[in-house]
Formats: C-alpha cells, structure tokens, sequence
C-alpha cells in the first residue's frame, strides 16, 4: 500500500502546483504572455504568511486569506507597473520584462530582509499520521489538498458564473469584441492578475507549511514547474491548469518513490520536452485557429 | 443624433478615413455602402471608439463621443455588431447576451429583453445553452444582433449583416432590422450588398477610398445611372 501513500503526496504536492499554474495559464489566457515574475509572487506570499502566522500569531486561515488579499494587491501593481504599457509591444518585450521582473522581487526581497532562510513553525496545521485502510496518510497533505480543492471550486465558480468571469473569458476570447459590449479590457485584465495572484500567494502559504523552509528564491523552480504543469495542461486553459498541475506532482512522486529523488526536477523538464515535441497544444489545449 | 464632422483616421501612415462627415437622424436607417477597403468598418469602429480619430469630430445626441471610451460610448446607447458577428465561440448562446447587457444592472430589465431577443430569434431560443462558436453563420449573426440589441442602444451600428450568408438568410435578417427600426432603434447599416441596403434605408451615403462620394435618400440613389453601374450590377 506504499504506493497509495505516494499517489496522495504527489496529488497534494501537484496540488500546489496546479495553484501556481492557474496564474500563469490565465495570465497568458487573456495577454498572452508568460509571467515569469509569476514563481516570485509565489514567494512572497509563502513569507507574508510567514510574518502573519509568527509575527502576529495568527494561525492558518488568516495568514493564508492576507496572504491573498497582499498578493493580488502586488499582482495588480506588477501588472500597472511593468505590463500594461507593453500590450500594444512585440512579445518578447513583455517576455523580457517579465523575466526583469522576476529578477527584481528576488532581489528587492533580498535586499529588504536578507537571503536568509526562514522555517515556518511546525504547528500551524495538525501534523498527524492518519490511518486509512493500512495507508499512513499525513494530515497535513490532506489539509493541503482540501485548501487547494476549495480555492479551485471557488475559481471555477468566479469564472464560470459571475460578471467579472464572463467579463475574463470575452477579454482572452476577442478583446475587441469585448470593448464592444462596454467591457472594460484594463480593469478585466487587472482583475485577471489579482486573482491569479491571489492563488500563487496561497500556493506560497500552503507550500512553507509543508515543507517548512522558505527563502527569497523559493519561487524559482515551483514557478518552472507550474509552468511546465500549465504548458502539460495546455496553456490557457484552467481546467488544463488543474491537471496539469496533479499529473506533474503524481510523476514526481513516482520518480522519487522509484529511488530517483534526485531526478526528481529532471523529471518535470523532461516532461516539458515531451509535451512541446508531441503535443504543443497540450493535453487541454486546442489548435490555436488563425482568425481571418 | 449623431453627427460626425469632417473625422481623419489613420492606421500608422495610412489614412483609412479622409475628411469624412455624415448624419444620422433619430429612428433612420441610414446605410454607407461601398467596395472592399473603403473605409466602411474604420468609420463604425472609430463611432464606437475603437477607433480615434486624428481630427474632427463625432457628435451624438449633442454629446462629443470621439475622445470616450468604447464602453462609454456602449453606456450612451450605440452599439456596435462588428463585421464577421465576433461572437464568443467558447460560450453559450446565452452567455453571449448576458455580455451584451454588460453596462446594464437592471436585472428585470435584461431578463425582458432576453425574452425580447428570444422572440425576435426564436432559433436562438432553441440554441441557448449551445456553445456559440457551433452555430451556423446566420445563427452567428442573429446572436450578434441578439448581442447588440441586449444593451439597449438607440443607436445601432451593423457592419455587413448580409456577409457570407444565404440569400433567404440575409432576407430574413433584414427584415428583422426593419423590424428592430420600427421599434424605435435608430440604425447605421454597412453593406457591400448595395440593393439590400438600399430597400430598407432611408438615406445612404455612398464611401470611395475613405472619402464620402455620393449622398441622397436611398430612392435617390437607386434610380441614379452612376450606382447602378457601380454597385446594383444594372445596366
């Protein structure tokens, strides 16, 4: 039953990625660019919790919802700053600047407070083995998954049935044509960053707790490997997002279970190259139809 | 209702849009005719602003609107079916006008002209949770019609309803333009499709390389030598 055991760490693990993904896949869904400045707001999500929960001694949910509430603050703001005067510029422009970007928080952050790490207090969630059918289940992984299944409930809720998610929908399927119904494009796409960041701060909160360290470039490889997990899904699509993000976590934890851990990163780039080789689309994506 | 004064419009160096100036009177239909290029669907997207003109002016209801916003300009009472309908393929029927009543908050209000839109296309009624990107082409315009409609213009712009579509369809569409006309909504009609238009309009204005060349009431236009020759196919 080891394996089961496996298959829940790597759904919970994947189900920090899937978080992380929904914002880059809904970025690009509606601008077209890949957010790579997307992994930092990821970090410091993970440290506004950090400061929340042993700063003011708030416990889980709290840290997590100012968490939130602090990163689609930040999100909209990187969106305000950097992004919104490049949407009429080539691509690669913005794909620069979004690599500046990234580059910037990093180091603003260093800069702020050090590159010292720091170790989330070990009691914020229930850390308990869990008996199930034989199976030693940790409770905090269920807690984590729970989190992540909710905030995705609530995401597909905003998008499928309120205003502003029909509002996000038009705005990445005809821009112009969204004007058109009196739509406020920069407003949706504002609103677009704050809720993708808002679940990267989450994923950040969710990510000290289980794994307890966190530092200022904590964002790098989890933002990669969401990357990876929303290019798998097909990029743009949320559902794909979700997938995408479980698949990859599933895979590294059969990697690691197999006695590879150290293959473990090497496992997600290679599932990139796969993807882009066999199936660019990816697993949700459609053929981008060219409009006349 | 609306005046447009002497408006410039370029693309980068190229300018679409040389000087021109019309006017449309409240509960008209008023139809631009004219070839491929001539600037027809520059001067409807420069009236809904998306557009800006270089110079001139766009008056409607005594109101400048060429410096507002397009969802300013939705909120006023024009609005716009783009050419090619535009629908939101990846949504339903009626998810697509739930977004033409998007500046609206009068929720008794957009469910009545949901109703009204429904009556008006039943076969939208029928479709109405089927994703709008499977509908055929007529039905895509009906739904761009419906869509327009749902935000409850008084004045209506439509860049070529006719384009692509069967000849019994695009008779079935103008009569419902009629329609929506007597109804009270005063209408601005593109059209390549010169006889149409010019059967159901009241004054035409006839756009050449982004100059206006020929104005006069649509009876005017269908009797005179020169438009026939070059848009009504006649002899």
């Amino acid at each position: 039953m080891d394996w089961l055991q496996q298959l829940i760490n790597g759904i919970s693990l994947g189900s920090i990625y899937a978080l992380i993904a929904l914002g880059y896949t809904m970025v690009y869904g509606i601008i077209k660019l890949i957010n790579f400045a997307h992994g930092d707001v990821f970090m410091v999500g993970a440290f506004i919790g950090f400061y929340a929960i042993k700063g003011w001694g708030l416990s889980f949910l709290p840290a997590l919802i100012i968490s939130m509430a602090f990163c689609a603050v930040f999100g909209v703001l990187i969106e305000r700053i950097a992004y919104k005067r490049l949407r009429n510029a080539t691509r690669i422009a913005a794909l620069i600047t979004a690599i500046g970007m990234s580059l910037l928080i990093e180091y603003g952050m260093i800069y702020i407070r050090g590159a010292q790490p720091e170790a989330y207090p070990a009691d914020v969630l229930p850390n308990k083995a869990i008996n199930f059918l034989g199976v030693h289940i940790n409770s905090q992984s269920l807690f984590i998954l729970l989190t992540s299944i909710i905030l995705m409930i609530i995401l597909q809720f905003i998008v499928q049935r309120t205003k502003m998610g029909k509002a996000m929908r038009a705005v990445s399927l005809d821009m112009d044509a969204a004007r058109l119904m009196g739509i406020s494009v920069d407003k949706t796409i504002s609103f677009t960053f704050a809720i993708g960041s808002a679940l990267a701060g989450a994923a950040g909160v969710v990510f000290g707790v289980y794994y307890t360290k966190i530092e200022p470039l904590m964002g790098v490889i989890p933002g990669l490997k969401a990357f990876v997990a929303a290019v798998l899904g097909g990029i743009g699509s949320i559902p794909g997002a979700m997938v995408g993000g479980i698949f990859l976590g599933v895979i590294e934890s059969i990697v690691s279970a197999a006695g590879f851990s150290l293959w473990r990163d090497a496992a997600a780039f290679v599932i990139l190259i796969l993807i882009l080789i066999f199936r660019p689309s990816g697993i949700f994506g459609k053929n981008t139809r060219e409009k006349v | 209702m609306l005046k447009v004064n002497d408006i410039n419009v370029f693309y980068g160096n190229i300018q679409a849009l040389k000087g021109i100036s019309l006017e449309v009177k409240e509960g008209e239909i008023v139809t631009l005719i004219g070839a491929n290029g001539a600037g027809k669907s520059t001067l409807l997207k420069t009236l809904s602003g998306l557009q800006k003109p270089k110079s001139g002016t766009i008056e409607y209801l005594g109101e400048t609107i060429s410096t507002k916003a397009p969802q300013a300009i939705v909120k006023a009472g024009i609005s716009h079916v783009p050419e090619g309908r535009r629908v939101f393929s990846n949504m339903s029927v009626e998810e697509n006008l739930e977004l033409g009543a998007f500046t609206r908050k009068d929720t008794s209000g957009i469910r009545k002209d949901m109703e009204k839109v429904y009556d008006l296309f039943p076969r939208l009624l029928e479709r109405r949770k089927q994703l709008s990107g499977t509908l055929s082409g007529g039905e895509q315009q009906m739904l761009a019609m419906g869509r327009a409609i749902m935000a409850k213009p008084k004045l209506l712009l439509l860049d070529e309803p006719s384009m692509g579509l069967a000849p019994l369809i695009v008779k079935q569409i103008f009569n419902i333009i009629e329609q929506i006309n007597k109804e009270g909504t005063t209408v601005l009609l593109v059209e390549q499709n010169a006889n149409m238009a010019l059967s159901v309009a009241d004054r035409a204005y006839v756009i050449e390389t982004g100059r206006i060349q020929i104005s006069g009431t649509a009876a005017e236009l269908q009797a005179s030598e020169e438009i026939k020759k070059a848009y009504l196919g006649g002899h």
